[in-house]
């Protein structure tokens, strides 16, 4: 395993003993993780044991309530901030299940969204539009999603390409990725994990979800993390995620 | 580097360019210094009329049609069937109000304070960008009017109805309240008695004229009546795209806007009549709208009303040629304390003639929207059809918004759809946009212009850009969204 060296500077998303609730039933029973800038971790788990929620209540989605606990990112504390101010500090959701918002077009979208992250660049109009052609090309879409409406009408695979794009364009420090492979056939899915990897640096960190390890074929991660009923029970390396393949879940709920 | 910019990305770019620009009021609700120099005073009687058609030295028939159309108002009960009309203070309006005797052809002889209105408006500049003419109108009376020398080389004519009657007196009669007559409705009735302005606009045989023609009206005084009449005839085989920019300040008293529009589509010709309207919070906007389409021929109506204390407003067309069609395209924005009261008519009185109504609304807060529609298909009209979709977005928990589509199908063979639509702003969508940034306002405001976003593709990028920010500003002033 290699150990990568952080400077100071560099992104980390601390998470500290979350606890978060839908509906008054409380998922998450005390989250603990930290992901820093150049790190790629797993978080695996079988169905029901709170992966998706921990990504919603990371985002701020309203629809979860956090009852303990803390959520910073580079030392500035988000757990009762808003979703736009959780993206403003560098953080990025790609959902399970991208909503499809009908005749917002993609392209004024991510422009805007760009600007609200990043205003102290003046990207050109013309340039900008350049840069998500070229993108929209490497996840294999075709140009005109550009002025189509935000997954209006799109596959579930097109969703998914289509996280990945805003990804790339919008530049955040910390991703995290929701089932990013669900949906999409094998090509797409190298695809996909060619953009992660090419957007991958020292100063990303990853928080790759998967219910399976069908990704982490693609994509390498140096830590694994087991999410059951709500906590963390376990962490290792990428051997973990082989074992899981072969064995399931059984053998930690036994252990 | 300058790259070629496709549609979607100028009105992008200029509304990036409005962004920044950061407009925080109300630009269009300022007023000028009253200048009229004339007005009949307040009220409606016989002796008003008398003095409007003597200032207008116009011809006996038209003087003796706004007396027999007074007598009609007078007659007519104020329609109870819609929204509360009980504000209008008919004795307190004044019904027609004269800036000054101009009528120029070239913006440099309109007068300063006048000329400076319409350049905040951006009418000049519009003119000068994309437009084959325009006629602008102060109050009662149109100021400016000017065509391309081409199209008037062709025999096309466009100026105010007030200038064509004097020109033009024959085809103005030919057509004057032929299509609306004063017994319609009591507004209809009123207009026909105490008109004033409006544009005359022909277009002869196979004349295809490619970029739109406009007229801008200014309602400047207060607790003034606007009551123009505009007349397009777009004559066999001819093409026309005729807009209309309607804006008025805002005062503590109640003006009335109540105009006739009048279209005649005669066989295999096209035309197409835009307005984009804002009027202020102090304006009941009650127009009578209707096109007469002959064989083969296709009317479009494309509107978008935003502002006004009541309107009502129901583009009709009638189908009078087998294969004639018409397609109305509408939004309505209904903020705070606004009734929108709108639709659409298509009458089929012949065989094979098709109607497509496109109707969305937005209500802000207690703005009420209302879909109004009135489907007629005649025994006899057949194998014709006809689709009505109505869409409504409710952005408050306290918004509404009602539909009362009413259909008379008298022909068997005759097919009709209804599909309609009430969406609010969702949770789920707007935490999605957050989740990219955007700050609650900026989600919603882009869901709604989304929304609107079909509308938009139809209407001239200028009116596109105002209504996207006219939009922008009603969001912006409601704060907090849900």
């Amino acid at each position: 395993m290699h150990r990568v060296v952080v400077s100071e500077s560099m992104s980390e998303l601390i998470i500290k003993d979350l606890r978060a609730s839908v509906a008054d039933k409380e998922i998450l029973k005390g989250v603990n993780l930290t992901v820093k800038g150049g790190e790629i971790h797993a978080l695996m788990g079988p169905n029901g044991a709170g992966k998706s929620t921990l990504g919603n209540v990371l985002m701020g989605h309203p629809n979860y309530t956090i009852t303990g606990g803390s959520i910073k990112l580079d030392g500035k504390e988000l757990t009762n901030r808003t979703p736009e101010e959780r993206a403003r500090a560098g953080l990025f959701l790609a959902f399970q299940n991208p909503v499809s918002v009908t005749g917002v077009k993609l392209s004024s979208f991510l422009r805007t969204a760009y600007k609200q992250l990043h205003p102290e660049e003046k990207v050109p109009l013309s340039e900008f539009q350049a840069r998500i052609k070229d993108h929209l090309k490497k996840v294999g879409l075709d140009e005109e999603f550009l002025s189509r409406s935000v997954n209006d009408g799109f596959s579930g695979g097109e969703r998914k390409r289509v996280e990945i794009l805003q990804m790339v364009i919008l530049k955040p420090k910390i991703v995290v990725l929701d089932e990013i492979d669900s949906g999409l056939d094998v090509d797409a899915l190298k695809l996909v994990a060619d953009e992660i990897r090419d957007y991958y640096s020292q100063e990303v960190g990853f928080l790759i979800i998967t219910h399976y390890q069908r990704i982490l074929k693609n994509i390498d991660p140096e830590f694994v993390h087991i999410l059951m009923n709500g906590k963390i029970t376990m962490n290792g390396e990428k051997s973990l995620a082989l074992k899981i393949e072969d064995e399931g879940y059984d053998w930690i709920r036994s252990e | 580097m300058e790259v070629e910019l496709s549609k979607d990305e100028q009105i992008e770019k200029l509304l990036e360019d409005l962004r920044t620009s950061n407009i925080k009021k109300d630009d269009w609700e300022f007023h000028d210094a009253d200048r009229s120099i004339y007005s009949t005073g307040i009220g409606l009687n016989r002796q008003v009329v008398e003095e409007i058609s003597e200032i207008k030295k116009e011809p006996d028939w038209m003087r003796r049609f706004r007396l027999k159309a007074l007598e009609i108002f007078l007659k007519k009960p104020v329609p109870t069937w819609g929204p509360d009309l009980s504000g209008i203070d008919w004795d307190n309006t004044h019904y027609y109000t004269r800036p000054d005797e101009i009528k120029a052809r070239n913006w440099e002889d309109v007068p300063d304070d006048i000329k400076n209105t319409f350049q905040k408006l951006g009418v000049p500049e519009m003119e000068q960008k994309y437009l084959a003419g325009s006629v602008a109108q102060y109050d009662s009376e149109g100021v400016y009017h000017n065509l391309k020398k081409v199209w008037e080389d062709k025999g096309v004519v466009f100026m105010d109805l007030d200038s064509a009657l004097k020109q033009h007196p024959d085809l103005v009669k030919n057509y004057f309240c032929k299509a609306v007559p004063a017994t319609d409705n009591k507004f209809a009735a009123l207009n026909a008695a105490v008109w004033s302005g409006g544009s005359f606009l022909y277009v002869p045989k196979g004349v295809q004229i490619d970029m739109p023609l406009q007229t801008y009206f200014r309602m400047n005084g207060e607790a003034t009546g606007q009551f123009e009449h505009t007349i397009v005839v777009a004559d066999e085989g001819s093409k026309v795209h005729y807009i209309e920019g309607c804006t008025a300040p805002r005062y503590n008293t109640d003006s009335l806007h109540s105009a006739i529009v009048e279209i005649y589509v005669q066989k295999n010709a096209q035309a197409r009549y835009t307005s984009v309207q804002n009027w202020s919070k102090s304006v009941y906007n009650m127009p009578t709208k209707r096109a007469w389409v002959e064989e083969n021929a296709q009317m479009e109506w494309v509107g978008g009303s935003l502002g006004s204390k009541v309107t009502m407003l129901y583009p009709s067309s009638y189908l009078r040629g087998p294969y004639a069609s018409t397609h109305n395209l509408n939004i309505s924005l209904a903020g705070p304390g606004t009734v929108k009261d709108t639709g659409a008519k298509a009458i089929h009185l012949a065989p094979h003639t098709s109607s497509r109504i496109v109707a969305k609304s937005i209500s802000i807060e207690d703005g009420k929207a209302i879909y109004r529609g009135l489907l007629r298909m005649n025994k006899g009209a057949i194998n014709s059809k006809s689709h009505v979709q109505c869409d409504a977005l409710l952005i408050n928990d306290e918004s509404t918004s009602f539909t009362y589509p009413h259909d008379e199908i008298y022909e068997p063979t005759a097919t009709f759809g209804h599909e309609a639509t009430v969406g609010r702003i969702g949770t789920e969508e707007l935490t999605y946009l957050r989740s990219r940034g955007l700050s609650e306002e900026e989600a919603s405001s882009m869901i709604v212009l989304g929304f609107m976003d079909d509308v938009m593709k139809e209407i001239p990028m200028e009116f596109a850009v105002e209504m996207n920010r006219l939009v922008k500003l009603e969001m912006s002033k409601m704060g907090a969204v849900g």
